[in-house]
């Protein structure tokens, strides 16, 4: 019985690590819709396991991009201040708001990640960096940076700006990321690329980078008072590990536009019914 | 500028060994746990119960109980992230950037705040 469901559980860790690495977006984002939905399983245990595996994703493909040498480590670590007191916030808050509410905000973001991923479907975006006034904190901290732009041949020196607007919204990641044990990626590329100007391959390499110490905020919070279930997190975890390795490797050779084509439906799917069970309206 | 960069992009390697070994042996103790799982068939403890701090974590591992192993792997994953937080101040204090020593130190301050409120939240 328990070997059984050990089992099943690695397997979804693997689906998740793969498709994770593909689309580009966190296990988290379809283990906790699989998990409850699927298999019933409580939405706190849910995302105790998925909170593991986000930092298994994230020191996993943290690797990858420390060859690129993209990512900033400055700018990682002092957001950090943010992400971390955001995500034990939202740790505490997952014992205390209702989980009717949980399932909705999941919900929601499961259809905001899904008209994002509809989006980068039709954008061709301008990749080309605009450099920009960095602001008197930029200066201070030392967040300037630069990186290689593979396909245009050069280094790339950027400046970054509206620090305290970055900050902000790295907080809102961290509570949604303790919240509802996601990695919160896309808020934190939006923080660094959208809010600071960085430019876009260095925003998403650091994000991954900081996703695991956000997470281990909360997973440390989780760990401790009983919300992480051994039989439940390790097989995904160990799922997840060999999942994305893969991943990453099979990633370049496969047709990402149709997998996101496929998998979008999918999203809006899991996100209407996490919505629909968070009102009552299914159980 | 350059010495600079250069500097910074060996600590980033570093830093992805330390991540690489953590993750790794982390990945062996929760797989070894699961496989006295399996062997064993049961959690080695009553019911639902898991090992819940550090005493109780020990305690499993040295009596050979698997849910406790697989805890103390599942311990270990989470600390590959705050290992790489105890690097970079390192890494920062090589480089003699006093603001961002004390910036990363923030950031684990921050982290072992959180294990106590875990603790303490049990």
């Amino acid at each position: 019985m328990i070997v059984q469901q050990v089992l099943l559980l690695a397997a979804v860790g693997l689906f998740a690590g793969v498709m994770g690495a593909i689309l580009g977006i966190g296990g988290g984002m379809i283990i906790t819709p699989v998990l409850t939905i699927m298999m019933g399983i409580d939405i706190k245990y849910a995302i105790g396991a998925s909170i593991i595996a986000v930092i298994a994703t994230s020191s996993g493909a943290t690797i990858a991009y420390i060859k690129d040498d993209l990512l900033n480590l400055r700018v990682a670590m002092f957001l950090e201040i943010a992400t971390t007191v955001g995500a034990i916030s939202g740790a505490l808050l997952t014992g205390v708001v209702p989980h009717g509410v949980l399932y909705v905000f999941f919900g929601l973001l499961l259809l905001y990640s899904s008209t994002n991923m509809i989006r980068k479907l039709r954008g061709t975006a301008d990749e080309r960096y605009q450099p920009v006034t960095p602001d008197k904190w930029s200066e201070k901290l030392n967040l300037n940076g630069s990186y290689r732009d593979i396909i245009a041949h050069q280094n790339v020196d950027y400046q970054v700006r509206n620090v305290p607007g970055g900050f902000a919204m790295m907080f809102g990641a961290g509570i949604a990321s303790g919240l509802l044990g996601i990695g919160s990626g896309a808020f934190k590329v939006i923080a660094m690329d959208t809010i600071m100007k960085m430019p876009l391959k260095p925003s998403s390499a650091t994000s991954n980078l900081m996703m695991g110490v956000t997470a281990a905020a909360s997973a440390t919070v989780y760990f401790f008072n009983g919300s992480i279930q051994p039989q439940i997190a390790a097989p995904l975890a160990i799922g997840i590990l060999l999942g994305a390795t893969v991943g990453t490797r099979i990633m370049q050779h496969l047709p990402s536009r149709v997998i996101r084509m496929i998998f979008i439906p999918i999203l809006l799917y899991m996100g209407v019914q996490m919505a629909l069970k968070g009102f009552g309206v299914i159980h | 500028m350059a010495a600079r960069q250069k500097e910074m992009n060996e600590v980033e390697r570093l830093i992805g060994q330390i991540l690489r070994i953590g993750v790794v042996v982390s990945a062996i103790v929760i797989s070894l746990g699961l496989l006295m799982l399996f062997i064993q068939g049961g959690s080695g403890y009553p019911g639902n119960a898991v090992p819940l701090g550090f005493r109780a974590m020990f305690a499993g591992v040295a009596a050979f109980k698997p849910f406790a192993v697989i805890m103390l792997g599942l311990f270990l994953l989470i600390l590959t992230p705050v290992l790489r937080v105890v690097v970079s101040i390192y890494a920062f204090a090589v480089e003699h950037d006093t603001m961002y020593v004390v910036i990363t130190t923030i950031v684990l301050i921050i982290l072992v705040i959180a294990m106590v409120i875990g603790y303490a939240g049990k």
